[in-house]
């Protein structure tokens, strides 16, 4: 049967376009690959191949024609055996090829957002004896304890093996797991990212540590193009379990470069699962339910709480769920929301406040993404107050999707706008006073309580 | 349809000169490992020989059976006339977004899979159809996917540049220049970490090579010796820049040099030496010698994707590469000058082919595109 050449879109916003010039004439035999003719798109002129061998039979549109709509037949191509009689007019009548038509309209009740169920905490039962320990040391027996349990579990970064981590948080791993699980790897994050995500690709579980996540910009393109998409560009059939852990937001006097928080960076992308706690116990819980989960997890730790030590249960196997806040401290009056090293400042500004008669909740976010915004409303139709503490930047922040997400599912039982206490605006300052007028502080947190409860 | 790959544990015992396919014997896994340090002498980058009109230098190479011709021929004769339907689909506007076809460079995928054992694993970037269907994926299920189709490997979520078959051992199909070559180090120390032989392919271009992660992985690769081969697929331009505008080392084979790194210039065009090229290097790495680099001097004859016009060489160099060097007639021709096939035995090995697009292409045109709750799917598992 003859076959019809029809005018090809060449790029994916073509509608029409200009034939140009035919450069096989009727009666040449044509290859496979051969050019047939130049066709002017508004872009460039293309060369336009044949894809069929056999004999040129009929063109039916001339050169030099303007405005010849994608998918219009402008050629006849006859196979070996077949002459121009075998050109039917019916068949060039047939204008549009048989593309399908293709619905683009998605039906609207398909499309709700899944909701996400949480495990239930692991319980403490009564009597349970605790053990005060430091952040550091609860990441790392995180760490060895999942790593005992599962041989496909390992740490690779700078400075994790012999030098025993840069923060000591892998302190003794090496010794324990020896070389092959506790990888020392060459300054290079983006290369060592990316090698961690073809492992976990393979199905291994690595624990992949930065020396801070200042120096994950490195490795950004790995962390989101490849760790977090991968799953869905493949329709579930390949996904990664990593987990990529350091230290992130401000240290102490180490200027802009090697201070800042990322938690609104990681937080934005779909596929990224974004932890931050703030306690040794939920330090230890969260990272081991990371390095099980089937997913690529971003778990901010903080330098300056590593030294903190708090109580943690002593549990065989003690676990806290993903994506489940935490109310540190139950009040009334008004709503502090924080994560992380933010925490320490709204404690101690919920202290402060109690001593002039306001009763602060406290909520500890502790998973970034996803947000539990269900014990976040509740508390607030309770308050009818809120404030958000972040440490980092405001513009696109965390704080600011916590008060979008607020205004959204209780704006009804807000008595004032939610507040936001967040680091200012600048790089981080080395001076020491100007570092510290640059993050939030216990003042500020109170005096932004104060300003929401009208006081 | 594939290419056979050798079976697992028939890995050759081949010395550095040419030899006939058939003088492989099988060695137990056992005896070829641990690595045999002094005997893995770094194989010579050339042997004297005819020179190619590639500027490649080959020894003779060793001949292919008759089955592994018309395999080879049959396998990139597939991928042409597939990458030729999508680039005719994407004229008709079934196919959207960015498509690179591969209609030149067959032979490089075709001959490296010629090396390979099951369980090895092959990784590239966004010019990735070919080696989807070099690694045995359905023809059906890649069209499909690239017209945004449910049946598509990706269930329509992809695209051309992101397919996977974890069964068939491909893992993509990714669209960041470069990203695949850390990726597939990390298959290779997964394999590594699991002490098993296999051997991962990382696949990219002239363009890539450029990249600074590339050098990162080559750094970690040799320094744990980890099983993996680099394929630069050379085709001389990276989208609208010749290698000589973009690479202050243009030799492709010796970017290894300073990371000790082993590296050979292949005639890309010819399937024999890409297989022997490729099984030289799996042998190196499959006994645990570290990484290899291999040069394929190949060529695309179309734009770097659909939209691009490809003005920054002329139709001249173009016609001469396909004139005389084409992978596919390559092989034709010595099948028909051996008299190993008629040409009837070859139509008829091109009517098989059609047959298989026809159905991939009439199967992707068909198939409904994804249910709207696809949607929400495969974002957390």
């Amino acid at each position: 049967m003859p076959i019809q050449i029809l005018m090809p879109a060449l790029s994916p916003t073509m509608e029409k376009g200009n034939l140009a010039k035919w450069l096989k004439h009727e009666g040449d035999k044509v290859k496979s690959g051969d050019i047939l003719a130049e066709i002017e798109t508004d872009k460039a002129t293309m060369e336009f191949e044949a894809t069929d061998d056999g004999t040129l039979g009929k063109i039916l549109v001339q050169e030099g024609t303007a405005d010849v709509a994608v998918n219009t037949p402008i050629a006849v191509i006859l196979s070996d055996g077949e002459s121009s009689s075998d050109i039917k007019a019916s068949a060039l009548a047939a204008a549009k090829a048989e593309a399908p038509a293709v619905s683009h309209d998605a039906p609207a009740a398909a499309t709700a957002a899944p909701v996400i169920h949480v495990a239930a905490e692991t319980d403490v039962p009564e009597g349970t004896e605790m053990v005060i320990m430091t952040v550091r040391e609860a990441l790392r027996d995180a760490m060895a304890e999942e790593m005992r349990s599962d041989k496909d579990i390992f740490v690779m970064g700078e400075e994790v093996a012999e030098y025993q981590g840069a923060y000591k948080v892998t302190q003794g791993l090496l010794q324990e797991f020896g070389a092959q699980r506790v990888i020392d790897t060459p300054i290079t994050e983006h290369g060592f990212a990316g090698l961690g995500v073809g492992a976990a690709l393979a199905g291994l579980k690595p624990i992949v540590e930065f020396m801070t996540f200042n120096f994950a910009m490195q490795a950004m393109d790995q962390i989101i193009n490849s760790a977090a998409k991968t799953l869905y560009m493949s329709g579930g059939q390949m996904g990664c379990s990593i987990v990529f852990r350091g230290p992130n937001g401000a240290a102490a006097r180490v200027a802009a470069q090697h201070s800042q928080d990322y938690s609104s960076w990681f937080s934005n992308i779909p596929g990224l699962t974004v932890i931050s706690p703030y306690s040794a116990a939920d330090a230890k819980g969260l990272l081991k339910s990371a390095i099980r989960y089937p997913n690529p997890v971003i778990f901010l730790e903080n330098e300056i709480l590593y030294g903190q030590s708090f109580p943690v249960p002593k549990l065989d196997d003690y676990t806290v769920p993903i994506g489940k806040a935490k109310i540190a401290r139950a009040g009334d009056t008004v709503t502090l929301v924080s994560w992380s090293m933010g925490m320490s400042y709204a404690l101690k500004a919920a202290d402060e406040l109690a001593k002039e008669g306001i009763s602060a909740e406290v909520i500890d976010l502790r998973t970034l993404r996803p947000m539990d915004t269900e014990t976040v409303v509740n508390s607030v139709m309770k308050t009818g107050r809120c404030v958000v503490v972040e440490e980092g930047w405001q513009q696109s922040g965390v704080a600011a999707e916590v008060a979008a997400r607020i205004m959204e599912h209780a704006f009804d039982y807000l008595d004032a706008p939610v507040g936001r206490v967040s680091q200012k605006d600048v790089p981080m300052p080395y001076a020491a006073n100007l570092e510290k007028l640059t993050l939030p502080s216990v003042a500020d947190v109170v005096a932004a309580v104060k300003a929401v409860c009208y006081r | 349809m594939a290419v056979a790959k050798k079976k697992p544990a028939a890995s050759a015992a081949r010395g550095s000169a040419p030899q006939k396919s058939s003088a492989t014997k099988p060695v137990s896994k056992s005896a070829a490992k641990p690595p045999s340090k002094p005997a893995a002498a770094k194989p010579a980058a050339a042997n004297s020989g005819s020179a190619k009109s590639n500027g490649v230098t080959a020894g003779l190479l060793p001949a292919l059976s008759r089955e592994q011709e018309l395999a080879a021929y049959k396998q990139m004769l597939l991928i042409r006339r597939f990458e030729e339907k999508a680039g005719q689909m994407y004229g008709m506007g079934l196919i959207g977004g960015f498509c690179h076809l591969y209609i030149g460079q067959e032979a490089v995928v075709v001959g490296m899979q010629m090396a390979l054992e099951d369980g090895d694993q092959v990784i590239t970037g966004y010019r990735d159809h070919g080696h989807m269907i070099a690694c045995d994926m359905d023809p059906k299920g890649v069209m499909a996917e690239l017209t945004g189709r449910r049946g598509g490997y990706s269930k329509g979520k992809g695209g051309s540049m992101h397919m996977f078959s974890v069964e068939k051992g491909f893992y993509g199909g990714h669209g960041i220049v470069g990203a695949q070559v850390s990726l597939g180090t990390g298959l290779a120390l997964a394999n590594r970490y699991r002490g098993n032989d296999r051997v991962s392919l990382a696949y990219f271009g002239d363009g890539a090579a450029n990249q600074g992660q590339v050098y990162e992985s080559f750094n970690m690769a040799e320094l744990w010796k980890l099983p993996v081969i680099y394929i630069i697929e050379n085709n001389r331009y990276a989208m609208g820049t010749s290698v000589t505008r973009s690479s202050a080392q243009t030799d492709f084979s010796k970017r290894g040099i300073s990371f000790n790194i082993p590296g050979e210039k292949v005639d890309g065009m010819d399937v024999r030496a890409v297989k022997d090229a490729g099984e030289r290097a799996v042998k190196w790495c499959r006994e645990g010698n570290g990484p290899f680099i291999l040069e394929m001097m190949t060529y695309r004859y179309r734009g770097h994707s659909m939209s691009d016009p490809a003005k920054y060489r002329t139709r001249e160099e173009v016609e001469k590469v396909r004139g005389e060097q084409d992978p596919i007639e390559q092989v034709r021709l010595r099948l028909i000058e051996t008299k190993r096939a008629t040409e009837d035995d070859l139509k008829k090995i091109d009517a098989q082919v059609r047959a298989v697009v026809n159905d991939a292409a009439e199967f992707a045109t068909n198939d409904p595109e994804p249910d709207p709750s696809e949607l929400w799917t495969d974002v957390v598992r």
